[in-house]
């Protein structure tokens, strides 16, 4: 199968989605954002690798945290760093997304990083460009958003290193979650060898169970014994119809509370992939207490970003 | 030195612990207090190891801290090469301001290692000066850098690949090959 994230020497290229990606290269990228935690410590936190590169945020749908980071990563490598909130530009005037590429291609820009709300644009914009230019996925409608992914995955691995005895749980709105769908990839690929959903019948995907993972739809049952709980935000925007009778109501049932908590293991970790909806998906005394780990996982954000960045704007790829 | 018209093979080679030995002595006079030792993966950080064992009595006495390197992200091949695959976290314990950074690598080659492990320290601070030690100055610099402390000078050719090796009962061995495209230190 042509792998468009993949050269032909099976390197990365453009980094889309977790699909698809041997454990060889998950790992790579794990390892070296390993390296570049450090980097965010010192007196200068800054590395030369993409000095006199120029790295382009295009978002097509706002993302505050998503485009911080990546702006951060990107300037932490030493790039120059252009972020274009495309919404109210050039599109709201009928350009097409291929044409603005390619302008800021003309501007030499050497590297894309792209959010849009349609499921499949990075791809369509990495089988567009010239070979010497990378692509990155930051979000493709209910699709994938394999950084989230990735760094969800390194925190794990920082908390709980042994990820062949771990229990996984994904609670909460996994039908619209892009993210979700990058966390099991990850998951699964690495190794960890049991994966949950947690999730009314109507927040889940057809047939997900096919993606390996347990299905709950009781909470009380699914966070018995997990070591990690991963919290998706209730999305609200991307919501048509009355999936759910109101958010009172799914904290009731699905929302995370210290007393839920108390089922899952007793050194488990929660995780939240940000922004967060307090007192709809997760309490605030869960949010905020000792188990949860959603700050490191910013921190440990750039840290995966500068990784993927630093692999795809090196030589002609990794050197495995 | 060695005649670089008959290439050297293995059997020709130093004993690494022997040179490893004859780099403390000459490592000895330049311990004093303020000064860190920091070591260059592998090889330098190995070597590193074996000396803060060697050395154990002046290390304490001086109260002399350790740290290590890992130049992948300062290295000037990045751009045709990429990132290696294998990199870890450079690990520097220590304030580098004002500190005198006795620097440790194994093979002295080009000095292009030397300069990144430069640049790269230079981000966590201002050192009061730094030494370049290395097990072995195998000949060929291409940029105005040499170590200062050396066991042993080899002259190479550019065809062969000098690597300190790790043996499994933790022993340091020097290898010899013919070069190959990715390995230049």
């Amino acid at each position: 199968m042509n792998n468009p994230q993949l050269d032909t020497d099976g390197q990365l290229r453009h980094l889309l989605s977790i699909e698809g990606l041997p454990k060889k290269i998950l790992n790579q990228i794990l390892d070296t954002a390993e390296s570049f935690v450090g980097v965010a410590e010192r007196e200068v936190k800054k590395v030369p690798l993409l000095r006199g590169k120029t790295v382009c945020n295009l978002f097509f749908e706002n993302s505050t945290r998503t485009r911080t980071t990546f702006e951060i990563a990107a300037k932490r490598l030493s790039a120059d760093v252009i972020s274009l909130n495309v919404s109210t530009s050039s599109q709201s005037k009928g350009e097409t997304i291929l044409d603005t590429v390619d302008n800021l291609i003309a501007m030499h820009a050497d590297m894309f990083v792209v959010r849009h709300a349609q499921s499949g644009a990075a791809h369509l914009i990495a089988k567009h460009v010239p070979p010497h230019i990378h692509v990155i996925n930051a979000g493709d409608g209910r699709h994938s958003h394999p950084t989230q992914g990735l760094l969800d995955v390194f925190t794990i691995r920082k908390y709980k290193p042994e990820l062949h005895n771990l229990r996984v749980a994904i609670v909460g709105d996994v039908l619209h979650s892009r993210v979700a769908r990058s966390e099991i990839h990850g998951l699964t690929t690495l190794g960890v060898p049991e994966v949950r959903v947690i999730a009314p019948k109507t927040l889940l995907p057809a047939q997900v169970e096919k993606l390996g993972v347990h299905v709950y739809h009781d909470i009380d049952e699914g966070l018995k014994d997990v070591d990690v709980i991963m919290m998706l935000r209730l999305q609200n925007e991307r919501m048509n119809g009355a999936m759910l009778p109101s958010s009172e109501e799914y904290f009731k049932t699905y929302g995370l509370t210290q007393e839920r908590l108390a089922l899952a293991k007793p050194d488990a970790i929660v995780m939240h992939p940000g922004p967060m909806n307090r007192g709809v998906e997760i309490d605030s005394t869960v949010a905020d207490g000792k188990q949860s780990v959603i700050l490191p996982q910013v921190t440990y954000g750039i840290a995966i970003r500068m990784a993927v960045m630093a692999i795809l704007g090196g030589g002609a790829g990794a050197t495995l | 030195m060695t005649d670089a018209n008959t290439p050297l093979d293995n059997s020709q080679l130093p004993n690494a612990e022997t040179l490893l030995h004859t780099l403390a002595t000459k490592l000895t006079p330049l311990l004093k207090p303020n000064t860190a030792l920091v070591g260059i993966h592998s090889g330098g950080v190995w070597i590193m190891q074996k000396l803060l064992v060697l050395l154990e009595d002046a290390i304490q006495l001086h109260h002399i801290e350790h740290g290590t390197l890992d130049v992948s992200f300062y290295r000037d091949d990045y751009a045709q090469r990429g990132l290696k695959a294998e990199n870890r976290p450079s690990q520097i314990p220590f304030d580098v301001e004002n500190k005198h950074i006795i620097l440790i690598d194994d093979v002295f080659y080009t000095g292009r290692t030397t300069r990144a492990a430069m640049n790269e320290l230079f981000d966590y601070g201002r050192p009061a000066s730094i030494t370049l030690i290395a097990l072995i100055n195998r000949g060929g610099r291409e940029l105005p850098i040499t170590p200062q402390v050396v066991a042993a000078d080899l002259l190479l050719n550019a065809s062969q690949h000098l690597q300190l090796t790790q043996l499994a009962d933790g022993s340091l061995a020097l290898d010899l090959t013919p070069q190959h495209n990715s390995a230049r230190p």
